[in-house]
């Protein structure tokens, strides 16, 4: 492009600013990403739950424990292919902020309902031959360095004060990017064993497997029908409308995040919009000497569009770039207290679509003004 | 010839006729240009006088396409510029103009030589061809050992080269001068001027320059006055007594 040497030209007019400029969009671009990793973090739940499942809770609440005999009921109802049942252990592994959730459950169905978690079979053989046996998801494990064979113990909060050992024989992987491995699965008999009384043949509950997505009203539905107006009332929700529940039991992230989303980025306008207007009002009298000799008004238009564009294009990336070395290490950070971050490629694209954006408007209306500029008025100016 | 009366041959380089400009300023309108005519043949060296605010840069900037009369018509070999759209003009512009302005105006971020090249950039030729003109017309101001230079490392004169070479590079069919030796010292001028000259007698350059300066005045075949918004004829080329150099 024979214009290349002008635009570069003007670009680095002032170095202090072209730098200042580019930075604001590096850091609102990470900024940007963060906000929109963080987001869809808390919705992945909801993302990637199985159509194909249902959850049942008690009715009264998420806390209130329903009797074990349900899981036969439930099996019973047609459309029903897997029952597996799951109480939240609760406990504290070595202190307080090594949280990750701890869950039991019922060894018989589990892989068959949670079907993308998958254990390698022997490993899954030498879990069921194991009463203190337990599976640990991947990320868990490797957060805590612990290999199969380890013993690990667990101090209960919820279920008397003491710590309980457990054998780790298996480790988990989520086959769906995303998937949740920070979960550290227990055998409900030894749970039971062990429990207080008030908690014995009992599950926290349900999860069913359906033999079709297109099942899920109508089986939510007989399962509820089916304990009307036991001591023990059920709620039946799909999976993803569970994991929306339980999202916004932080809060309104999602409100959240849209309001600090918003407020970078007409900040970010407002410091590119000025900054272009200013680099291009300082040079009236220039871009009115090019119109002189023959450069359209397109033409004029099209290098102040295209000054603003690069900025953007390159303050974008390197933001890209800081966020795509950065959110690994946030997320270390913050394991335990979020979801697992992940930098997809629709995500820096989506950024990279962000920063174009701008970059574009904050160019159109300096980029029209110099369009519009009137050469004669423009010169005697000087 | 040079005429102002309206009746010059119909083959003139330049045809101006009933040239009047208005600018309204409030309320208040003002007349600059009142029924200007003119006729400039190709290969001439016109300057133009007046006092301040006469209309002189008005005259010009008509001339150049860069504004639109309030009546009249400027006929440029052949072509009739006053009732051109915005676009065509630009393109007439680039074709048939070449500016030098008091201030030389070159891009301060561009060196000498990307400032000459700017006008070729709106033609079809090649990185090669371009390059080609650009040191031609750079040597013909005698700044051939300048281009790598920004105008902040160059002198007022060496600028106004840089600039001169700006508009002739394109070989334009005119050149429009308003003031070109305003902001220089004597000898610069003289430079100036003795190069305006060599573009007009060697090169048969037509040239129409504003001037406040009769010995810059001096050098043209013609001098015309605007008076009262019209051109009157002050005297041919070497014409002006020696005593009235300022
Ligand atoms: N855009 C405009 N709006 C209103 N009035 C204008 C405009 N441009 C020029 N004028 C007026 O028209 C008159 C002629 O201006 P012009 O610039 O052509 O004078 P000039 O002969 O070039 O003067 P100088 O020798 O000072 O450069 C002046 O009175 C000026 O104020
Ligand atoms: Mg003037």
């Amino acid at each position: 492009m024979k214009f290349r040497g002008l635009i570069f030209a003007n670009l680095f007019r002032k170095k202090v600013r072209f730098l200042l400029t580019i930075g604001s969009f590096a850091v609102a671009l990470l900024l940007f990403t963060f906000l929109a990793v963080v987001k869809s973090a808390f919705s992945r739940g909801t993302e990637i739950a199985g159509a194909d499942r249902l959850i049942v809770v008690s009715r009264i609440g998420l806390m209130q424990l329903m009797p074990i005999s349900y899981r036969d009921k439930i099996l019973a109802i047609p459309g029903v292919k897997a029952v597996t049942h799951n109480h939240w252990f609760g406990g504290v592994y070595q202190d307080e902020k090594n949280f990750f959730p701890q869950f039991v459950i019922d060894p018989e169905y589990q892989r068959r309902v949670m079907t993308e978690l998958v254990v390698p079979d022997d490993q899954w053989n030498n879990f069921l031959k194991d009463r203190q046996g337990a599976i640990a998801g991947a990320r868990t494990a490797e957060r805590f360095h612990w290999k199969i064979g380890d013993r690990i113990p667990i101090k209960t909060t919820l279920y008397g004060g003491s710590s309980w050992q457990f054998n780790l024989d298996g480790i988990y992987h989520s086959e769906r990017a995303g998937g949740d491995e920070s979960q550290f699965w227990l055998q409900w008999k030894y749970f039971d064993e062990n429990a207080p009384d008030a908690v014995k043949s009992t599950a926290g509950w349900y999860v069913v497997k359906l033999d079709s997505p297109d099942d899920a009203v109508r089986v939510a539905k007989a399962i509820d029908e089916k304990f009307a107006n036991s001591s023990f009332e059920t709620k039946t929700e799909t999976e993803s409308a569970f994991a929306a529940y339980f999202v916004k039991q932080f809060g309104n992230i999602e409100l959240l995040i849209l309001t600090i989303g918003s407020v970078v980025f007409f900040t970010l306008l407002l410091v590119t919009g000025n900054t272009m207007a200013i680099s291009v009002r300082e040079r009236t009298s220039e871009l009115a000497v090019l119109k002189a000799i023959g450069f359209s008004g397109r033409a004029v238009l099209f290098f102040v569009l295209a000054e603003s564009v690069i900025i953007a294009l390159l303050g974008g990336f390197l933001g890209l770039v800081l966020a795509y070395l950065a959110i690994p290490v946030i997320g270390l950070a913050l394991t335990g207290l979020l979801p697992p971050l992940i930098l997809s490629k629709s995500l820096l694209t989506l950024g990279l679509g962000f920063a174009l954006f701008v970059g574009g408007v904050s160019g159109l209306l300096p980029g029209i003004g110099a369009m519009r500029l009137r050469v004669v008025n423009a010169l005697r100016r000087v | 010839m040079v005429q102002v009366d309206g009746h010059g041959a119909t083959a003139s380089l330049i045809q101006v006729r009933g040239l009047d400009k208005k600018y309204k300023r409030g309320s208040e309108e003002i007349h600059v240009l009142q029924g200007l005519n003119l006729d400039v043949d190709q290969g001439e060296f016109v300057a133009f006088m007046g006092p301040s605010g006469s209309g002189k840069t008005t005259l010009l900037n008509l001339l150049g396409g860069l504004d639109v009369p309030s009546a009249g018509s400027i006929v440029v070999s052949g072509d009739e510029i006053t009732h051109m759209s915005r676009g065509k003009l630009t393109e007439w512009r680039a074709r048939h103009v070449g500016f030098i302005f008091q201030m030389y105006n070159l891009i301060p971020v561009l060196t000498a030589y990307q400032n000459v090249e700017l006008p070729l950039l709106l033609t079809k030729l090649s990185g090669a061809e371009r390059r080609k003109h650009v040191e031609t017309a750079l040597g013909l101001v005698g700044l051939a050992d300048r281009m790598r230079h920004y105008p902040r490392q160059l002198s007022g004169g060496q600028e106004q080269r840089v600039a001169i070479a700006r508009a002739v590079v394109s070989d334009p069919t005119f050149l429009l001068c308003d003031e070109p030796t305003g902001d220089l010292d004597r000898k610069s001028a003289d430079e100036i001027m003795a190069l305006i000259e060599r573009l007009v007698r060697e090169y048969r350059k037509t040239v129409l320059m504003v001037t406040h300066d009769p010995v810059v005045a001096q050098r043209a075949d013609t001098t015309l006055h605007l008076e009262k918004g019209a051109l009157v004829e002050a005297g041919q080329r070497r014409r002006v007594p020696a005593g009235g150099v300022a």
